[in-house]
């Protein structure tokens, strides 16, 4: 078994680890660090909800390794919203717009959300619904989704956001 | 996954010698197909060599009326570039219609063409935009570094290093997904060069091949209704629960007509 000492950033705050060269992102962040918001649905880079940002890119996080995110900064959904407990306004548009039912897929679609519009703050329908490609929701049809999405970008609230 | 010895080489030179000296050595790029290969167990390198940390295989460029992009350059930067949206916007468009945004951002040109996967995007562009293979031994055509499924002409201690593409008058492609996977059930690109047009095929057959008959149409003048009178050339197309052979062979000639379509509006 191979270790190796890493050092990153996890939602503003510095963490060490000694991971084994086969230990997943996800895994590290869910066993290790206790931050059990990334969930892993598929295990096989299809569904998404293992969706973190990684120096700012919303990736998955079932398909990196723990070692390929020594020095670099990760947000997991526990650190999208504002310190004060302030919702992001993809969480708060996401809430309002009914874009969850069981909860599942919800951080990877928030983190996904936070990404694109944050990039893209003027994303039409179909640009929305291109960008949560790689993410699966069984329970909303993506209808409320994607409202919630639009929302933010009638509300023009998403500018700079995704990054702590 | 099993357990590995993970490398992260800083240059091509240390690359290739872990490549010689590790054991079951494996080179991963942005490792969207090596990953999920090793979770299920499909792969099990004992040497896993991370090429993250190499800056020479980065970069995008014009040279010589070509552009040449490197190996590691993720498919989010292809797509979002704006050397490649101004100086071939159809490989931009390739680009950002590949998996979806999540793998966009680790997946890898190089990567997906040293794996050729015969369902991938890039070997049709490489085809049609006659495109240069550079290595760390040598420079060769696309069409003799891709010999069919998962299989290239890259020897045991090789690196893909650069990928040196054409700048087409026109260019366009059109994918047919596979409604699940977003594979191409059939991707055809098609390129007018100065020397004449250029069609490349992907995801049809078990091998990447050009649409000669087409070229010929489109040399001679053809728009894409005449080209739906082309039919997709006599070979062995891929079978499966997604299509059968004839269905597949149809996708090219009708794939072809869109992507002509698109390039001549």
């Amino acid at each position: 078994m191979r270790f190796h000492p890493i050092t990153l950033t996890v939602n503003g705050e510095e963490r060490r680890a000694r991971v084994k060269s086969n230990t997943l992102l996800a895994e590290l962040l869910r066993e290790e660090f206790r931050l059990t918001g990334t969930h892993v649905g598929c295990d096989t880079t299809q569904c998404g909800c293992c969706t973190v940002h990684v120096d700012g890119e919303a990736v998955k996080s079932c398909t990196m390794l723990a070692v390929q995110a020594a020095g670099r900064q990760v947000t997991t959904i526990e650190g999208l919203a504002a310190p004060d407990g302030t919702l992001h306004p993809v969480q708060q548009a996401m809430k309002d717009c009914h874009g969850l039912q069981c909860g599942f897929c919800t951080p990877g679609v928030v983190m996904m959300l936070a990404d694109f519009l944050g990039r893209h703050p003027g994303a039409d329908e179909g640009q929305i619904r291109h960008a949560l490609e790689g993410n699966l929701c069984r329970c909303t049809g993506y209808q409320h989704i994607v409202d919630a999405a639009l929302r933010v970008v009638a509300a023009g609230a998403a500018k700079g956001g995704g990054h702590v | 996954m099993y357990d590995f010895t993970y490398l992260r080489p800083r240059t091509v030179a240390e690359a290739v010698e872990a490549l010689r000296t590790g054991f079951d050595p494996k080179l991963m790029a942005g490792g969207m197909t090596l990953l999920p290969t090793m979770k299920a167990r499909l792969a099990s390198p004992a040497t896993l060599i991370d090429l993250a940390d190499i800056g020479e295989l980065r970069g995008i460029s014009v040279r010589d009326n070509r552009l040449e992009i490197g190996a590691m350059t993720r498919h989010y930067d292809v797509a979002s570039d704006g050397t490649v949206r101004a100086r071939i916007p159809a490989l931009a468009d390739l680009a950002g219609g590949i998996a979806d945004r999540q793998v966009r951002y680790r997946g890898t040109m190089g990567g997906s063409l040293s794996n050729s996967d015969p369902s991938a995007d890039y070997p049709a562009a490489a085809l049609a935009l006659d495109a240069r293979m550079i290595t760390s031994q040598k420079t060769e055509a696309a069409g003799d570094f891709l010999l069919g499924t998962f299989a290239t002409s890259l020897e045991e201690d090789e690196v893909l290093c650069r990928i040196s593409f054409a700048i087409p008058e026109a260019a366009a492609y059109e994918k047919i997904p596979n409604p699940a996977s977003g594979y191409a059930m059939t991707g055809v690109f098609v390129a007018r060069l100065a020397e004449g047009h250029r069609v490349g095929v992907t995801g049809a057959a078990s091998e990447f091949f050009r649409h000669r008959d087409l070229e010929t149409a489109l040399d001679g003048g053809a728009d894409h209704a005449a080209a739906l009178d082309v039919p997709a050339p006599d070979r062995e197309y891929l079978a499966d629960m997604h299509g059968d052979a004839r269905y597949r062979r149809n996708l090219v000639r009708v794939a072809a007509a869109r992507a002509i379509q698109k390039m001549q509006s």
